[in-house]
């Protein structure tokens, strides 16, 4: 259960991967923070909104075979470590894709897809997943 | 004069065989892929909705005109499967486009035809100088009972169009022919739609687009043979062909926006991916026509001329998306479309 006050503060990088940079140091982060932890202090006031490409590289995965149970009914399913073309990592489902061809190093794009739902009569969550690359 | 400034359409990659149906139902899959001329469908993610469909769509539009997605002013989706019954799709649209929050957008529904509404109200918005670009959406994923003969052709898919001034597509004209016809229904609450079988042909999909298409061609002075492609609402492969022949269009002008026998019928998106699929071969100054269908009953036919700058535009590739696909099962369909949760 996320909760809608929740998931509405979060819909800018959950729909369009909407971090921040550190004007001082450049570095990008996702989720976005509000503090750089290089440049701390000197950051305040400095951090400013930054558009992922959506583009990255699968780092790691792993295969949900027991889901929790918002997830149930689902599985199995791929849950990936991704490093954005941006340098930044972030997790996220991989879809479209049969679980074998899965690899560490594959090409990945952002595609928009439902997340969860509260139940059957709750809000549906929206968000980023993760397919394969076109070539 | 408005036209269409950007366009884009989705399709999810999974699809069923109609063989595959019918084996669960004990039917005959070669009588049945030829009585509708259809032999597999489109199957949407368990994570895939109208909304994500739009987006996917909505998003391919925008970078296909290359315009500032805030300039989009208004935002209409045309669904009989919106996800919720209270809360609009639209704005979940606008959102993940980046064109809010000042803009216009609503939900529509008439059947299969809420898309191209939507289409009309753009038109009338920018002809009008209310708003400089307006995005209209059809987008379905349709609802078929087990066992029922719409099981064969119930599928998902949308598109995505932008309109404005100048663009790669001049509208011409547009008219509509609208009765109450109820043909086809789902009632609120009810997971699968009811329909009147064989009365969804001659007084309900067939009076509605030849009355539509004659209305337009005489209004715009044009006779079928002026048209270089023409589009129809795809319920089948059969009814599109059918109404074409009644109409005096050849086989040749339909073909391009012929995609029904490979993805099933996609509802609100089905006479838009098609009209999608033309903008992706049409060449400058070529002429089409758009009728759609929309069960209860209406059709809204667009004339329209393209311009010469649909060849600065990147095409979408709709047919080479439609060749990425991966077969399922009659299991994974029902699990799928979430059957089993």
């Amino acid at each position: 259960m996320m909760g809608v006050a929740r998931f509405w503060r979060e819909i800018p990088q959950r729909y369009n991967l909407i971090g921040t940079k550190c004007s001082v140091c450049g570095t990008i982060y996702f989720p976005p923070r509000a503090i750089c932890p290089n440049c701390r202090r000197k950051s305040a006031g400095k951090m400013e909104d930054y558009k992922l490409k959506g583009t990255g590289t699968v780092e790691s995965f792993t295969i949900i075979r027991v889901p929790p149970p918002e997830f149930e009914g689902k599985s199995p399913y791929a849950i990936a470590l991704i490093k954005m073309d941006e340098g930044c990592h972030l997790t996220g489902q991989i879809v479209d894709c049969n679980l074998e061809d899965i690899h560490i190093g594959m090409k990945v794009e952002a595609c928009f897809r439902r997340i969860q739902e509260d139940g059957k009569r709750g809000a549906f969550y929206y968000g980023y997943k993760f397919r394969k690359a076109k070539e | 004069m408005a036209s269409i400034v950007g366009y884009g359409a989705y399709v999810p990659r999974y699809r069923i065989k109609v063989e595959e149906i019918a084996k669960i139902w004990g039917k005959e899959a070669a009588s049945i892929s030829s009585g509708l001329y259809v032999f597999e469908k489109s199957v949407p993610g368990m994570d895939e909705d109208t909304a994500t469909i739009s987006v996917e769509a909505a998003r391919r539009a925008v970078k296909s005109a290359g315009i500032d997605p805030k300039g989009i002013e208004a935002i209409y989706v045309g669904s009989e499967s919106h996800p919720y019954a209270v809360k609009p799709t639209a704005t979940i649209v606008a959102e993940a486009i980046e064109a809010t929050p000042v803009l216009t957008a609503a939900d529509y529904e008439f059947a299969c035809k809420a898309g191209t509404a939507g289409l009309q109200n753009c038109i009338a918005l920018v002809n009008s100088n209310m708003i400089q670009y307006g995005m209209a959406i059809g987008t379905d994923v349709s609802q078929a009972a087990p066992g029922d003969a719409l099981e064969y052709t119930a599928a998902a898919g949308g598109a995505a169009f932008i309109v404005g001034k100048e663009g790669i597509a001049t509208i011409n004209d547009t008219v509509s022919f609208t009765t109450d016809t109820p043909d086809f229904w789902r009632r609120e609450g009810s997971p699968y739609p009811g329909h009147g079988g064989r009365f969804t042909g001659e007084p309900a999909y067939f009076k509605h687009i030849t009355n539509a298409a004659k209305m337009l061609m005489e209004r715009c002075g044009t006779k079928p043979s002026d048209y270089d492609y023409a589009v129809f609402h795809q319920p089948n492969g059969k009814f599109p062909s059918r109404v074409a022949k009644m109409l005096g269009f050849e086989k040749e002008q339909i073909k391009d926006s012929l995609l029904c026998p490979w993805i099933g019928n996609t509802y609100s998106g089905s006479s838009m991916v098609g009209l999608a699929a033309v903008m992706d071969v049409a060449q400058p100054d070529q002429r089409i026509i758009v009728v759609s269908y929309g069960s209860g009953a209406g059709s809204d036919a667009f004339d329209i001329t393209v311009t010469d700058k649909i060849e600065g535009i990147q095409r979408q590739g709709i047919r080479e998306m439609l060749e990425d696909k991966e077969y399922v099962d009659y299991g994974t369909y029902m699990k799928l479309r979430g059957e089993f949760t």
